[in-house]
């Protein structure tokens, strides 16, 4: 039988851990784009816009995310479309990421007080400009902290995708653990390597908070 | 001809009419004070005249513009009405130098170097050429309400509507607002303003407006108003504001 050194354990762990961390940049950038794009429709004049993307947010937000995985891993099979279990994770969690972003932005927006909106307007701006040089560059700073925050929800999220196959931290965990038969070690570095990635988030998430509270008049 | 013109303005907010029919012409230069009690539809119609209230029947004109309710119309109106508010409403994320830039700079497309010497000259007219750089909420109420005058007036507008600018202020800084009020009514600006500072109107102010539930209820020069009010609604009026 072979033996495994904690070394060779964390070695593997680590190999995996990149996925996690590629997935997640992917779902967050993607849903952040996404989530932007939704925005504009959500706060938009127009009806549809608002209607489309409230029930859209509904939807992500009231499922759960694995049901979200299963669907976009075998729904789509259906259809006689091949899907890698990548894509089918990259693909669901851009789709989550966004339905929370959006929420939290819109939020964000909606705190900057009517007189904003009244102030430029009555000095001749139009809507587009009074977004850009006014609403926004407030919503932006009061976005930041829940949005860093809201990150370590999408890290923590990619685990889920071990069920479907993609191999990533977890799914490396399960490998490991039944190569090893050392469960507890192995769970134990896997948690490590969690935390490691999402307690700089939070904790920045913190103090994000905190300094744009203290001094949000200086730029 | 009139500089602002609002004929047979009505308006409503779901079932209640806040305005049953406004009539009144503002000659340019004019000071005009619009009293009333709170609900008599007083900030509303001053609301309506640079198009932040839609009216629902009549029609409002100042200098040819026409209120109008799409973004293009608009903006040809407010450019020619600057508004002052309760709040000040001054943008928190940029310097007081900034705030009278933005609107010069976005809306007029004045390059920043020539924005940035009206901006000087407007902040030095309100007292505060030495506040150019510093944010808004490193500066008193007062001292924010003048920058929000500087702002509108870097718009060169050609009337100025004010709603309430003394309320929010703290009684001590109630006078340097008035003071650049008054020195703006001196140079000829047109100014309409809703206000609660009585001596203020009487003393600076061509004609006095007296609003109640949504209707001119009399009007004429300060002395008139003041001094021999003719309907008891206004005199009741007037007797409040003396016991408060």
């Amino acid at each position: 039988m072979m033996t495994f050194t904690v070394w060779d354990i964390l070695r593997n762990l680590l190999l995996a851990a990149r996925w996690t961390v590629l997935l997640s940049l992917v779902s967050f950038l993607g849903g952040g784009l996404l989530g932007l794009a939704l925005l504009f429709l959500r706060i938009g004049k127009r009806r549809a816009g608002r209607l489309f993307v409230q029930g859209y947010v509904e939807l992500f937000q009231g499922t759960p995310l694995l049901m979200q995985l299963f669907l976009a891993f075998f729904g789509l099979g259906l259809f006689g479309i091949d899907v890698p279990a990548w894509l089918a994770a990259g693909l669901a969690l851009i789709l989550w990421t966004a339905a929370f972003l959006v929420e939290i932005w819109r939020g964000c927006v909606e705190s900057v007080t009517r007189g904003q909106w009244e102030a430029s307007a009555s000095l001749g701006m139009g809507y587009v400009q009074q977004m850009r040089y006014v609403i926004l560059p407030q919503a932006v700073r009061v976005a930041i902290p829940p949005t860093v925050g809201f990150s370590v929800q999408v890290v923590k999220g990619t685990a889920l995708t071990s069920i479907i196959g993609f191999v990533e931290l977890s799914k490396a965990g399960t490998v490991v653990t039944n190569a090893t038969f050392q469960p507890f070690t192995v769970y134990g570095l896997v948690a490590l390597i969690y935390f490691a990635l999402c307690w700089p988030l939070s904790k920045s998430s913190q103090i994000l908070e905190r300094k744009f509270n203290v001094a949000h008049r200086h730029h | 001809m009139s500089l602002i013109a609002i004929t047979e303005v009505k308006k409503r907010f779901g079932d209640v009419e806040v305005l049953k029919g406004i009539n009144l012409d503002v000659e340019r230069g004019e000071v005009i004070a619009i009293i009333g009690k709170s609900g008599s539809g007083k900030s509303t119609l001053l609301r309506c005249v640079n198009g932040l209230e839609m009216i629902d029947d009549g029609s409002i004109m100042v200098a040819g513009a026409q209120l109008i309710p799409d973004e293009l119309h608009l903006k040809a109106l407010r450019l020619k009405v600057g508004m002052i508010f309760q709040q000040f409403n001054l943008f928190p994320h940029l310097s007081a130098g900034r705030n009278v830039m933005l609107s010069q700079m976005v809306v007029k497309k004045t390059p920043a170097a020539e924005a940035e010497a009206m901006a000087r000259r407007m902040l030095d007219r309100v007292g505060l050429s030495h506040k150019f750089d510093a944010f808004p909420d490193q500066l008193s109420g007062g001292q924010q309400q003048r920058v929000a005058i500087a702002r509108a007036l870097a718009m060169q507008p050609m009337a100025l509507l004010c709603d309430e600018i003394t309320s929010a202020l703290d009684p001590e800084l109630v006078n340097e607002v008035l003071a650049v009020v008054k020195e703006l009514a001196a140079d000829g600006m047109t100014l309409m303003m809703v206000t609660h500072e009585m001596r203020f109107a009487r003393e600076v102010c061509d004609r006095v407006v007296f609003m109640h539930q949504g209707r001119v209820h009399e009007i004429g020069p300060p002395e008139e108003v003041f001094g021999s009010p003719r309907t008891p609604e206004l005199q009741q009026f007037l007797g409040a504001q003396l016991v408060a």
